[in-house]
């Protein structure tokens, strides 16, 4: 009898430690871009070590698949990536220098955000390149919406708990705090906007569809002719009497975009030319997901009380 | 309700109209005030199916009630990321890349044509199954098809070992690794001319190991490759099965800054020459071997990386090759550095020095200078103005003009 007590206590002792080991083991999450890596620290908390690829301040387009990425997918337990052909020119040598089966396409430790949020701008009919950079499974710049930000976060919060059952209660719990802030920052940024819903602006390139529908804004141009293409003389002037004609007196840019159009056609227009942040870090202000949101909005808002006077 | 009041007022009036029937043959007086009340009730019974009768006119030429909110339109149906569900899902990623040149000037050593289609590249890339992945390369020339690469990598090996099994580019040095639509000129170096067997390099049928060594934030690859033993025109020949090449190759990387890295990379090779061959039979039995190393300086400014970037980087390859008159020992290298200067826009140069292999004391050098014009990432035009001066021949003055272009799928950025 005693001898049974003794082994039953031991091997409670092994499940405890095993399950105490289970839920301090540390998960490695390689993300591509800043605004995944911020969702991911706001679930995973301390059970998560994150790194991002790609800096907020750079065009996610064109990043070096740097030796150094390789390192960083070569020990990642979980990949998530944005999806929708963001990352085509520099995401697959890394999958493939990486030697890591864990994260390969198909994989339990790869997550592409994109499947679960709402996509805009998926082409239909037939695409060529002559229409420029466009992206055949839609826009890409969907995180730029509170409430894809939420769905993301959950398939964060599901993929977690599948590779760490353990710490499921604690991502859950983690992804509720998220989600309850979120939920209050929404109506501050709604209510913050509500003025202006219905203005007209433009935008350098296609980053923000998602984000100007959110909060009901019209996007009337592109200083971009066509997606990745530069800005062209023609075109220019073609933006510029069109926003004159229709008094457009906002242009929202990218930090990694050249000012020197979008300030012409400002000028040129009596309106402003606003940098907001495309992503977590593309502004010192914008250091995670929420604070993104709080740096866009209160820039927009600034800019558009003073181009309506509302 | 209202219905329930109008057949009580009715049912009470028909049950007035009887009653005084009877009530009559008892009593005259009282049959008076009777009559009064019949009235009274006649009158408010009339009134009241008015006003029933206005209502229900009323409803009847009012506007149909609102239509319930519309539902919100169905989000768009998320598609799946590997591609359209059909049966062309599984194709191979398909690329062809032109490289148009035209040549103007003197070259007496390498007369290029005035104007060739001098390479169609076509390129088909697939995973293969969940352990490896194939990727072709066809080289179109005008004459003729050369199998540029094909093989296919194990990547998901233990150890973090990596495995390609076919024909592939050697991994010595930098250049050698590249095809001639990412390189950021319009020829090739010279040293890859003298020393590393022509315009293909060392390229040839065998296997590659690579291994990722553990050395914290700096990047160590390590590569060993075995081929067959055939490359370029005049470095490698294997005239029995075990005239084999063998490349070793170390890698390191690492970042100086966000914008700024280091490239270093050391190599080495190994294999029979054809300069023991006597009518077709190899009686010399000489060997080549190659010692080579790369640095690359690489900046680029993450927030303005679609203007501005510098690429420096040089090349130095020591060949040994014996032949019947002994051993010649001969130094090659460049040095090349390319600068974006604006988001279409790219100036460069590369200085060329480089021993002959079979005749060290036979120097080339030369300069050249490039300018690059992207319209977007599928299409290029360059110019490249370049000077070589020959050993042993008159000096070579020419402009090259170059046109390449890509259509299909959208290749990886070369790093």
């Amino acid at each position: 009898m005693t001898s049974r007590t003794l082994s039953v206590s031991l091997a409670l002792a092994l499940l405890a430690a095993v399950t105490s080991a289970a839920s301090a083991q540390t998960l490695n999450v390689v993300t591509t871009t800043e605004d995944l890596g911020a969702i991911a620290r706001e679930v995973g908390g301390d059970k998560v070590a994150v790194t991002a690829l790609a800096k907020g301040y750079q065009d996610p387009h064109f990043v070096d698949p740097k030796p150094s990425f390789i390192l960083a997918v070569s020990r990642a337990d979980l990949l998530i990536v944005v999806g929708r052909e963001l990352e085509i020119g520099w995401l697959p040598p890394l999958l493939t220098s990486g030697r890591n089966n864990k994260v390969q396409q198909g994989s339990n430790g790869y997550l592409d955000a994109s499947l679960n949020v709402r996509i805009l701008d998926i082409p239909a009919g037939q695409i060529t390149r002559a229409m420029g950079d466009v992206h055949p499974l839609g826009n890409p710049h969907y995180w730029l919406e509170p409430g894809n930000g939420r769905k993301i976060a959950q398939a964060v919060k599901d993929k977690l708990t599948e590779l760490s059952p353990a710490n499921g209660a604690y991502f859950a719990q983690r992804y509720g705090d998220f989600d309850t802030r979120l939920a209050a920052a929404e109506k501050r940024w709604d209510a913050t906007m509500a003025p202006y819903k219905g203005t007209k602006i433009v935008t350098y390139h296609r980053s923000w569809p998602n984000f100007m529908e959110r909060f009901g804004l019209n996007v009337m141009g592109y200083v971009e002719p066509k997606p990745g293409i530069p800005p062209s003389p023609s075109h220019t002037l073609e933006l510029i009497q069109d926003m004159k004609a229709q008094g457009v007196k906002i242009v929202v840019v990218e930090p990694y975009f050249d000012l020197k159009t979008p300030q012409s056609i400002a000028t040129q227009v009596g309106g402003t030319v606003v940098v907001m942040a495309p992503s977590v870090g593309g502004a010192k202000e914008a250091g995670d997901y929420i604070k993104l949101f709080d740096y866009d909005v209160t820039l927009l808002a600034a800019a558009l009380k003073t181009a309506t006077g509302k | 309700m209202r219905v329930f009041r109008i057949t009580c007022a009715a049912m009470t009036f028909a049950a007035l109209l009887v009653v005084p029937r009877s009530a009559a043959a008892q009593s005259a007086a009282p049959a008076e005030a009777l009559q009064q009340q019949i009235e009274l009730l006649r009158k408010e019974l009339g009134d009241r199916i008015a006003a029933l009768e206005a209502q229900l006119a009323a409803l009847k030429a009012a506007p149909p009630p609102e239509a319930a909110p519309a539902q919100p339109p169905p989000e768009p149906t998320p598609l799946p990321s590997g591609g359209a569900a059909n049966s062309k899902v599984f194709n191979p990623d398909m690329a062809v890349v032109g490289n148009f040149l035209g040549f103007g000037g003197r070259n007496v050593v390498n007369p290029s044509p005035a104007l060739e289609m001098a390479e169609s590249e076509a390129s088909f890339q697939a995973v293969v199954d969940p352990y490896a992945r194939g990727d072709f390369f066809l080289s179109f020339g005008e004459q003729g098809v050369n199998l540029e690469e094909g093989f296919l990598t194990f990547s998901e090996l233990p150890g973090k070992f990596q495995v390609k099994v076919g024909k592939m580019r050697a991994a010595f040095g930098k250049v050698n690794g590249m095809h001639t639509h990412a390189l950021s000129w319009a020829d090739r170096p010279l040293v890859t001319e003298n020393l590393l067997g022509g315009e293909d390099g060392i390229s040839d049928a065998g296997v590659s190991v690579a291994r990722l060594i553990p050395a914290g934030t700096l990047f160590l690859e390590a590569t060993g490759q075995v081929f067959r033993g055939d490359s370029g025109d005049n470095l490698f020949r294997s005239s029995t099965r075990a005239d084999l090449s063998y490349v070793g190759h170390l890698r390191a990387y690492h970042d100086l800054t966000e914008s700024t890295n280091l490239d270093l990379g050391g190599s080495v090779s190994r294999g029979h020459n054809p300069a023991g061959l006597v009518d077709g039979v190899d009686v010399g039995r000489f060997s080549t071997t190659l010692y080579g190393v790369d640095a690359t300086v690489h900046w680029r400014p993450l927030t303005r990386a679609i203007y501005h970037q510098f690429v420096g980087r040089t090349e130095l390859v020591w060949s040994r090759r014996d032949q019947f008159d002994g051993e010649q020992k001969s130094l090659g290298y460049y040095v090349s550095g390319d600068y974006q200067f604006a988001r279409r826009w790219f100036a460069g140069g590369r200085y060329d020095h480089s021993d002959r292999a079979d005749m060290a004391s036979t120097v080339d050098s030369g300069g050249s200078a490039i300018l690059t014009y992207r319209p977007s990432e599928f299409s290029q035009v360059r110019g490249q103005y370049r000077h070589i001066h020959f050993g042993d021949a008159p000096a070579a003055n020419e402009v090259i003009f170059q046109l390449q272009f890509s259509i299909g799928a959208h290749g990886a950025h070369v790093f």
